[in-house]
């Protein structure tokens, strides 16, 4: 599995204008149902099972990184996107630092397989200090592109 | 001192990132390194008290993991956090 594979690249967001987790997850969810890829009208709830997840254990791993997810019925295939905040965001970290990097990641119900693996790719990737460097530096919606398709690339 | 064990990941949804988490506690309670290591056709071996490690087994249902603890505690470590997989982590 890729990033590229789950990862919507239209719904990128370079400049995410919240400045609190939740707003920022909305921001993303809301980012993917623009480019269709969880139904506009699943918004509100989509948001708040995230949230809700957040509230039972911060996915601020550390680093300047949060990959907030659920499982959700409304979600048929499994997707993903990324959100830069500039200005860093409290997720509730457990290092206790501002987070940088959003990787949203919503997946269907009963694939836990799928899951994983999305989750593996994801945090391969994070551990490398380079690409949390440049992830963190990417201004731009393609410039981000450009960085995950170098990753999954294994550059 | 070092002790080991094998397990199997017995909960539906694997090593997803609440198990991790909740493993990466325990481990911490613990003096003793503690790592994990997956076999197979990918060998990897990770920190058992980082998550973003963790989660990079990829550990699903039925996964053999082996757990290694070095250190004063490696016995009492090793025991309960196979008992955390026997319990499957509190899920199905």
């Amino acid at each position: 599995m890729k990033l590229k594979d789950f990862i919507v690249s239209e719904a990128i967001t370079a400049e995410l204008k919240a400045t609190e987790r939740d707003g920022a997850v909305r921001e993303l969810v809301t980012a993917l149902a623009t480019a269709g890829s969880v139904p506009a009208s699943a918004v509100d709830e989509i948001v708040a099972a995230v949230i809700k997840r957040e509230q039972n254990g911060s996915t601020g791993f550390g680093k300047g990184v949060a990959v907030p997810h659920v499982k959700h019925a409304k979600v048929k295939t499994m997707v993903g996107t990324i959100g830069r905040s500039p200005g860093g965001i409290d997720f509730a970290a457990l290092d206790h630092q501002p987070v940088y990097t959003v990787f949203l990641l919503l997946s269907p119900e009963n694939q836990p397989q799928q899951h994983l693996q999305a989750m593996n790719i994801v945090f391969s990737n994070l551990q490398k200090d380079m690409f949390r460097r440049f992830l963190r530096q990417a201004a731009t919606r393609d410039t981000i592109a450009d960085l995950l398709d170098e990753a999954d690339q294994g550059k | 001192m070092t002790a080991s064990k094998d397990i199997v990941v017995t909960n539906a949804r694997g090593l997803h990132a609440r198990p991790a988490m909740q493993f990466v506690d325990l481990a911490n309670s613990f003096t003793s390194q503690v790592t994990v290591s997956k076999g197979g056709p990918e060998p990897i071996e990770v920190d058992g008290k980082s998550v973003m490690q963790m989660i990079t087994l990829e550990a699903t249902q039925g996964t053999q993991l082996n757990l290694k603890a070095d250190g004063d505690d490696a016995e009492a470590a090793v025991s309960k956090l196979a008992e955390l997989f026997e319990s499957k982590f509190g899920e199905e």
